[in-house]
């Protein structure tokens, strides 16, 4: 079933009499479920005012619509989203909702923040098929409780949305990338020294083949000097810069190319940054890294039991693609807060039950 | 202002409760001699004044828990407290409530610059957070205008924002964890020095909940290394509507300055007679502050030059040293203090969308008129996060009230551009009559709901946040 309009959607959810999968491009079948498939193609931009940096859009309204509409202004998305098809094996075409649902955020998240720190507003139907609204369309609200924040990463779980606002930032002219020939194991050091620094890194990761990059963006000349001053403060690790490769480096770190079309089972870990030299050593399969470490993006062998053999680590992990749970599970007293939110938001427990755990 | 009639049951019971808290724990954590619990009875929204029954003070989470089970068992309702700054009488009490100050829980408790985070008790200030790493060459972002005061637990309470959050965010976008005591005395550990924790963003909730969904006693804070160096400039302008279509201009361009502050004629005229910052005679200014390298600064400098020049600024002012800097931030940092001179006055906290700002601002001297009360505009203009000083006599019969529905009428154009009642000060007891301006019925409905979870019976700071006949059916007592 697919609907495309929000009274559609309300409608829709009200009729319901069992559990529903609900999806935006289906690009990201992170734990499943088996309910009947409710496509929301509620699409479309409704309002964008690049002079006030903001933009309000229909949730179904896929990725590369928005980010192309955006681009023609000059402005992006800061929290740089990024595609799970080709990595998850899953055809289909991104959607906004589906971001926003799983919050899901790219390497400029050490500097911008996640998907949920740009999201301002959303409209969304609870499950008893109740139409909520919360935020707004300005960038700063704190106007009774942040539900906005709540409804970003919850899987479609507490409702679903309908449509999405988020504050933009200009698109930077310029950027170069800091890149270091190290093993990953040895690059969280180097990240966290360029992370710790006052050139305003906007990316910080490690690829297979390349070793531990960072980058820089803005405008060109401020661009130049941080690079150089990035690749004098990293040189005890061997640092070049890199200027007309930087671009191509964080769409494959961004969209885990190394990855793509690869068998076995993927991981996704969030940590303290620290943490990830050990986990990697114990892990032992490949890795991607981003944010400075703090995020890990494993491929393991089939069947390997990667949260006992990762521990200890603050943080979790969600297994992208295996038979393991999808969903770290909660300590007790956060789960059951969650438990009462998921409750009262889906009474009949029909959205997407069970997806995170 | 309306507020609930204070529970019979509850003041009867004044001995056994406070008996019952002093047995669990120190005894100059327990205070009920109503010449010292005077002291708690407002917050900075001084218009309205409530003495607690009791002010608890406790010096670890344990305490907390310890008094919020009791509270709990007793059905007493409790009143959070971090410095007692807010302007929306967030932590004003009610007279049959506890307070529970988190004044003494002020330590540092980890500081980690490889992981960028620090771990403190939420009763510190949130100046001397920074106070703390800035030797190491760090800072925490948020700045609220009381920060030598204001305690990151109503910082955390507020989601309180600042001059400096167009670049670096507000308190949600600043913090990794908490430590939450729930109203039943849980202790609850939520996120942590890491990005993204599991599960639902619970975090994101509790970070503007008022104090309504828990007691936070701990929190885990990112922190940032210093830039290199900073600037400002002041541009004047010959109208409101000039200097705000400056501003739009700015953020188009795709330069992003940490600051962009306005300020209207009667502010400047104000702070000129108070303090003397030399501001230009012009009817509006922006002062606008750029981040970086001195190369970098003067690239950004160089660009925001360049747009001013097509609106004709009266003056373009750029801080040649940390003497002129200094004094084109004196001015707008004084605003408040020379507004509190001239007398009373109101600062309102409603949010527009930035490109509204010239009608709003229109439409805010035809109410200032209508009205028979002046009002002076100083406010963050980048996020479009507005602060009209409504001046009015406090000592004049009917000069509050009329100065209140002035305000209330202020928040609705806001609401009516399509922004919203407040962008950083929160909505306590102050705005709490106009939510419905802003919600309709469902939305408000799905808020209390998160409360119902966290606080199934309506104690910990109930009476705030939500119209009181839409939170009656839920409200203990």
């Amino acid at each position: 079933m697919k609907v495309e309009s929000e009274g559609q959607l309300a409608e829709a959810i009200r009729a319901a009499t069992g559990p529903l999968d609900i999806v935006g491009g289906g690009t990201r079948p992170v734990g499943r479920g088996a309910g009947e498939v409710l496509e929301v193609g509620i699409s479309g931009i409704s309002l964008y005012e690049p002079g006030a940096l903001t933009l309000v859009v229909g949730a179904g309204t896929p990725l590369a619509e928005v980010e192309a509409a955006i681009a023609a202004e000059g402005q992006r998305l800061p929290f740089e989203p990024a595609r799970w098809g080709a990595l998850l094996g899953a055809s289909g075409e991104s959607t906004i909702g589906g971001v926003v649902a799983a919050n899901v955020s790219g390497p400029r998240r050490v500097q911008a923040g996640a998907c949920r720190d740009s999201l301002i507003g959303v409209r969304y139907v609870d499950g008893a098929g109740t139409v909520v609204k919360n935020g707004g369309r300005v960038m700063k609200n704190v106007t009774g409780y942040d539900l906005v924040k709540l409804m970003a990463g919850s899987w479609g779980t507490l409702g679903v949305l309908s449509k999405v606002a988020f504050k933009l930032l200009p698109a930077a002219p310029a950027q170069a990338s800091v890149v270091m020939d190290i093993p990953a194991g040895e690059a969280v050091a180097a990240l966290s020294r360029a992370l710790g620094s006052p050139y305003d890194v906007s990316g910080a990761g490690w690829l297979p083949g390349l070793g531990a990059v960072v980058r820089v963006e803005g405008l060109a000349e401020s661009v130049a000097y941080r690079a150089e001053r990035l690749a004098a403060l990293l040189a005890p690790y061997g640092a070049r810069i890199e200027r007309d490769g930087s671009a191509a480096i964080w769409a494959d770190l961004a969209e885990v190319r190394p990855f793509h079309g690869r068998s076995g089972d993927l991981w996704r870990f969030s940590i303290k940054p620290s943490e990830a030299p050990g986990v990697i050593a114990r892990l032992g399969g490949e890795v991607v890294l981003d944010w400075g470490g703090g995020l890990i993006w494993a491929l393991v062998p089939e069947g390997t039991d990667v949260r006992a053999k990762a521990a200890p680590y603050s943080g979790h992990a969600i297994c992208l693609r295996g038979q393991a749970a999808a969903f770290e599970p909660e300590a007790a007293p956060v789960a059951a807060l969650s438990r009462g939110l998921r409750a009262r938001f889906d009474p009949r427990g029909i959205l997407n039950p069970g997806r995170m755990g | 202002m309306d507020m609930p009639i204070p529970s019979r049951r509850v003041l009867d019971r004044k001995a056994a409760i406070v008996a019952r808290l002093r047995a669990a724990l120190p005894a100059d954590a327990v205070i009920d001699d109503p010449a010292e619990t005077r002291a708690y009875e407002c917050d900075a929204l001084s218009a309205y004044r409530c003495q607690p029954m009791a002010v608890v003070l406790p010096r670890t989470t344990e305490e907390v828990a310890a008094a919020l089970k009791i509270c709990a068992a007793e059905g007493v309702p409790v009143v959070p407290r971090g410095a007692g700054t807010s302007l929306a009488g967030g932590s004003m009490p009610s007279e049959d409530s506890v307070v529970l100050g988190l004044a003494r829980m002020n330590q540092v408790l980890e500081v980690d610059y490889d992981n960028r985070f620090v771990r403190v008790e939420a009763g510190r200030t949130n100046l001397s957070v920074t106070g703390a790493i800035e030797a190491d060459g760090w800072f925490y972002a948020p700045d609220p205008s009381s920060q030598l005061a204001c305690a990151i637990a109503g910082n955390i309470g507020m989601n309180s924002g600042g001059a400096h959050c167009l670049k670096y965010g507000v308190t949600t976008n600043n913090l990794l964890g908490v430590k939450l005591v729930t109203m039943a005395g849980e202790v609850v550990e939520i996120g942590g020095p890491y990005c993204d924790a599991a599960g639902l963003d619970l975090l994101g909730l509790i970070c503007g909940s008022e104090g309504q969904l828990g007691v936070v006693t701990e929190a885990t804070l990112r922190i940032l290394p210093k830039p290199e160096g900073a600037r400002p400039v002041l541009i004047g302008f010959s109208s409101n509507e000039i200097a705000g279509a400056c501003v739009a201009d700015i953020i188009r361009a795709g330069v992003l300055p940490v600051a962009i502050e306005f300020m209207d004629r009667p502010c400047i005229v104000a702070t000129e007679a108070f303090c003397h910052a030399g501001y230009p005679n012009c009817e509006a200014l922006l002062i606008v502050e750029c981040e970086g390298s001195e190369a970098e600064i003067a690239e950004q400098l160089g660009l925001i030059r360049q747009i001013a020049m097509r609106h004709d600024p009266v003056e373009f002012r750029e801080a040649q040293s940390e003497d002129e800097a200094k004094r084109i931030w004196l001015g707008r940092k004084s605003a408040f203090g020379a507004m509190g001179q001239i007398g009373d006055y109101m600062c309102l906290d409603g949010t527009i969308p930035v490109s509204a700002l010239p009608q709003v601002l229109r439409r805010i001297g035809e109410l200032s008129a209508e009205y028979g009360l002046e009002v002076a505009n100083v406010f963050h203009a980048g996020d479009g996060n507005m602060h009209p000083l409504i001046l009015y006599n406090a000592n004049e019969p009917g000069q509050q009230e009329q100065c209140e529905r002035l305000g209330a009428e202020i928040l609705k154009a806001c609401v009516e551009a399509g922004g919203c009642l407040t962008g950083e000060h929160g909505v306590g007891i102050e705005k709490r009559d106009l939510m419905e301006v802003q919600f309709d019925a469902p939305d408000l409905e799905a808020q209390m709901c998160v409360k119902d979870v966290f606080d199934p019976g309506w104690l910990l700071n109930a009476a705030k946040v939500f119209p009181l006949h839409v939170s009656a059916g839920r409200r203990a007592g």
